[in-house]
């Protein structure tokens, strides 16, 4: 409920307005954080979420099970298997007898890739040669491909041990990983997240805590009280800004000490990208209240054409480079995509504020046309 | 029961941490009868009331409501009495006939006798052109006779009334007391609490709550009699005056 | 039966909100039509820059082999390697290939030359599957060019084959993989968040008042309101099957029955917790906000995007309670192996359990009497 003492008059004296925007600003804070669940989960979710995309979640290919299937199980084969469960990527749990049990090991969960020895192994440098037939289970393919690329590579090592000639042949390539040389999942992961808590809190919570008010009323309350509905407007604004600030924060300090992102750009300047981004965020809250009538509306609205979009358009998860150039061009429109783009550059490639130029440009336009547009609207509205 | 009353409270308490909202309150009302019960903002009518009908845990003492006790039976008291809140409650979205269906459903009227009684109900009402409409649509004054109507649909033997005729006017008020007399004629007990002191006039008895505990309790001729008062209005004040919760 | 009456309000109130039906019907469309084509994590086109400093025509048959297939796209030969790393610097390109002068004759004269390759890692799917690939074009090259030289080469290769099968989805098709994930995604988000408003939104209204005063067990009014969702998502779960029927030609290689049948355990489980939350909630706001927490959670401790496999201990452990686990695993079992319901014995008990702990917890959490 709306409890504004101010009692006085529109005196147009700027000394009272402000203190009468202090005073609204203070009110609208006590609002959120009196709400101690919602408290508490705003503050807890950057936590678990850099702990979750941090620590447990990975696209390492780790703990494979592997069956196989040998007919004639000779010293190469037993020397090829005992090789493969050694190693950290996979392990051997069964050995099969015939075809028809591939199919069961692959349903039973029993196997994610079977390895079936062709005929007599001892003639691998006979003129002839043999197979090995890799069959995986690929109905993740990215999984697939990558534990074959590594079984491939671990039973061409293994035999190469055994050849008369030791030396590498062929070209060799020395590759590097640059920015991200421990290959963790997480530094892609991090600016995402960041992207999805700041639209969650800014744009949802905004947008339904503003049609909320026009719901049960009290919004004509604070229209007819003294203050500039602007004003209103923005002191409504003001906590879910600090708030989503400081997730920010813990994101980055989260980031920094527990997952050792490197954070090697520009501090200032990735808080300006984060600033501009929430102020684009805002404004897309505001621009929903005013289109919809029910807090029911503004929450799937918000869900549907915001966190949807910026969960799987903005390359959080999947890459943009892969998508259908349709979808390609709409990533593109989505401030998330930007923001995610300048962070991975200031933060994970530590690159200098010149490289991201384009995306301060190009958000600093997106927070203006939307302010212009929300503003139009909440106008429009008022009359 | 041996005695007919219908309502027996005894030392009936609600704390809330340590604010005692309801301290400790006896009364009994009888069978047909129409209790009123007033009390300033925050005196404690609605704590009390939500006891009554079950919604609501006493800290201490008890009651028995409809023959059930209101501590070991609160689905009993449920089954027994009707209750319509100063928030309007119906559903919106459902229509006038939809509701009355709905709750009669829930209070297990049998399923050929809803329609013909809903007939019934809504002429009496003379909203019978309506039935489909939704209950968002209708005027206040309309919804406030509906809610009274699904409040009674069973045939409870207890009516609980919170501030039944908030924000309507003189002729609505007056008209609503009219289904209230009807159902009383019917043998139902009305326990009605009000701001209007004109409406305390039409009680059989009124209790006026002052800082959670009773201040007075009788007939209205009787409270004005012993105050030496003209009205209602009057009584009510000397009464309150004494209280130490504000508005 | 009040039950009947129950219902009849439920879904009298869905159809007759402006936005619910509307959504039901569309979100699941869109996701199912939209998502897949984004949901692809095949790495194509990954842009390689190439230095070369030898000008001998093994270095320009690498090229043309790495050009010429579908993971890489040629952004440019430089003859310097720092103008390419401005490229990588300024995501033009993602890797960078170094050949060194007299990469030829070393190949020659020794069978074997190194390359330096650096590649964009920030994401590591991409850095990975980029160093996996190049490999094998590598390889691939190094026999080629071995059998073309075969007389100036030295070296023996051992003479094996090493052939690939990729059972299940033979075109390597990642969209047939996040399909089945998807329908559960959707399941998750309509069967979990609309529970989840529904009784905090009479808690606001105060038509909950008027339900806590009649006698009406607790058990029924949570009953009615969990059967519309699984009529719902049982409805929702059919068209998207349709869909893929005739947009991705997918079709469940297993029985339909047993994706029925955990699709109820299933859809139980979540609008239970939904409800759960919403019996905890004051305002919508709230709620929501606490499902989105949870719903995070579930969504990435599922397996839905990254292998359980690959997670640490403990969060494996943590996996045992989450519902969208079992639902996922079973969903790509019978949809894409065609799995039976006897391998899936364990998934079944755990949902299971699961519904029994949430329904009574759901009906529990809700207080007729404060």
């Amino acid at each position: 409920m709306a409890k504004h003492s101010t009692g006085k008059k529109r005196d147009g004296v700027r000394g009272s307005q402000a203190r009468t925007f202090a005073a609204f600003v203070r009110k609208e804070f006590l609002h959120v954080v009196r709400d101690k669940r919602t408290m508490l989960i705003v503050l807890a979710m950057p936590v678990v979420q850099v702990a979750l995309f941090g620590f447990a979640l990975s696209t390492e290919i780790r703990n494979v099970n592997v069956a196989v299937l040998a007919p004639h199980y000779d010293e190469t084969v037993r020397r090829i298997v005992e090789r493969m469960d050694a190693s950290d990527y996979f392990t051997v749990t069964s050995i099969l007898h015939s075809d028809s049990d591939v199919d069961r090991a692959f349903q039973g969960g029993t196997a994610d890739m079977v390895m079936a020895f062709g005929g007599g192994f001892d003639d691998v440098y006979t003129v002839e040669g043999t197979d090995i037939q890799l069959i995986a289970d690929a109905t993740n393919t990215n999984t697939a491909t990558a534990t074959v690329m590594y079984a491939s590579g671990i039973i061409a090592d293994c035999l190469s041990e055994g050849s008369p000639q030791e030396r590498a042949t062929g070209v060799q390539p020395e590759i590097r990983m640059l920015y991200n040389p421990q290959m963790k999942s997480s530094y892609s992961f991090v600016p995402g997240v960041m992207g999805l808590i700041i639209i969650l809190i800014c744009a949802m919570m905004t947008s339904v805590s503003i049609v909320r008010e026009k719901e049960t009323g009290t919004m004509e309350l604070l229209l007819v009280s003294p203050m500039k509905p602007m004003m209103i407007i923005i002191s409504k604004m003001m906590p879910y800004l600090v708030l989503s600030f400081i997730d920010f924060l813990i994101i980055t300090l989260l980031s920094v000490t527990l997952l050792d992102v490197p954070m090697q750009g520009s501090f200032g300047v990735l808080c300006l990208l984060a600033l501009l981004y929430i102020t684009a965020a805002l404004s897309l809250g505001l621009l929903i209240s005013t289109r919809v009538e029910s807090q029911m509306a503004a929450m799937l609205v918000s869900g549907m054409v915001l966190m949807v979009p910026s969960m799987f358009f903005s390359g959080m998860m999947f890459p943009v480079e892969s998508m259908p150039l349709f979808f390609q061009w709409l990533s593109k429109m989505l401030p998330p995509t930007w923001f995610i783009i300048g962070v991975k550059k200031l933060m994970i490639e530590g690159l200098p504020a010149v490289y991201v130029a384009k995306e301060i440009a190009i958000l600093t336009a997106m927070a203006a046309v939307l302010i212009a547009a929300s503003l139009k609207n909440f106008k429009h509205r008022l009359k | 029961m041996a005695n007919d009353n219908v309502i027996e409270a005894v030392g009936l308490t609600k704390r809330f941490g340590t604010f005692t909202a309801v301290d400790h309150i006896s009364f009994s009302v009888g069978r047909g009868e129409i209790f009123g019960f007033l009390g300033a903002n925050g005196a404690g009518k609605t704590t009390a009331m939500r006891m009554l009908c079950g919604l609501s845990r006493p800290t201490e003492g008890g009651a028995i409501v409809a023959g059930c006790n209101i501590v070991s039976q609160p689905e009993g008291v449920k089954r027994n009495i009707g209750y319509m809140s100063q928030r309007f409650s119906l559903y919106e979205d459902l229509s006038v006939k939809e509701n009355i269906r709905l709750f009669a459903g829930i209070y297990r009227v049998k399923e050929r006798e809803i329609a013909p009684r809903t007939e019934t109900v809504l002429k009496r009402l003379g909203i019978y052109d309506e039935r489909d409409t939704q209950v968002k649509r209708l005027p206040l004054g309309w919804k406030q006779k509906l809610a009274f109507s699904v409040a009674i649909f069973h045939e409870p033997k207890i009516v609980f009334l919170d501030e039944p005729t908030g924000g309507v006017d003189p002729v609505a008020r007056r008209q609503f007391w009219e289904m209230i007399y009807e159902a009383v004629e019917r043998g139902i007990t009305v326990f009605v609490t009000t701001h209007y002191m004109d409406e305390a006039e039409y009680c059989d008895r009124v209790s006026i709550m002052v800082d959670g505990r009773i201040g007075a309790l009788d007939t209205p001729g009787n409270l004005k009699w012993l105050y030496g008062a003209e009205t209602m209005d009057e009584v009510f004040f000397r009464i309150a005056r004494g209280a130490k919760r504000g508005e | 039966m009040i039950l009947r009456y129950l219902l009849e309000k439920e879904f009298k109130q869905f159809f007759r909100n402006p936005f619910l039906p509307k959504l039901v019907v569309a979100f699941p469309i869109l996701v199912m039509l939209v998502i897949p084509w984004i949901m692809t994590m095949d790495i194509k086109n990954i842009g390689l820059t190439v230095v070369n400093h030898d000008s001998g025509s093994a270095a320009e048959t690498l090229i043309r082999k790495l050009e010429s297939s579908s993971y890489f796209e040629l952004d440019g030969v430089e003859q310097d390697y720092n103008r390419a790393l401005t490229a990588l610097e300024y995501s033009e390109t993602d890797a960078i290939m170094e050949i060194p002068a007299g990469f030829e004759k070393q190949l020659l004269a020794e069978g074997g030359a190194p390359v330096q390759v650096s590649i964009n890692a920030v994401n590591d799917t991409k850095g990975t599957l980029g160093a996996s690939y190049l490999s094998a074009l590598c390889a691939e090259f190094s026999r080629e060019f071995a059998a073309g030289n075969a007389q100036a080469m030295s070296a023996t290769v051992p003479n094996i084959e090493i052939v690939t099968q990729n059972r299940y989805n033979p075109y390597q098709d990642y969209k047939i993989f996040m399909i089945p994930a998807l329908m559960v995604l959707v399941l998750l988000w309509l069967g979990g968040f609309l529970p989840a408003l529904n009784i905090v939104g009479e808690k606001e209204k105060g038509t909950i008042e008027q339900i806590n005063i009649t006698p009406v067990s607790k058990f029924m009014f949570i009953f009615a309101k969990l059967i519309p969702y699984w009529v719902m998502g049982l409805l929702v779960l059919t068209v998207c099957m349709l869909l893929t029927w005739a947009v991705y030609g997918l079709v469940p290689q297993g029985s339909v029955w047993v994706i029925y049948l955990f699709s109820i355990l299933f859809i139980f489980a979540v609008s239970g917790f939904g409800l759960i939350v919403s019996n905890y909630s004051d305002t919508m706001q709230q709620a929501m906000f606490v499902m989105f927490f949870f719903m995070l959670i579930f969504m990435l401790m599922s397996g839905l995007l990254t292998p359980l496999r690959s997670m640490p201990e403990w969060a494996q452990y943590f996996t045992v309670i989450n519902p969208p686990r079992y639902y996922i695993e079973m969903m790509r079992l019978v949809y894409l192996k065609g799995g039976t319901l006897a391998d899936l014995q364990t998934q079944l008990w755990a949902l299971v359990a699961i519904d029994a702990v949430l329904g009574t917890w759901a009906v529990m959490s809700y207080r007729k009497r404060d």
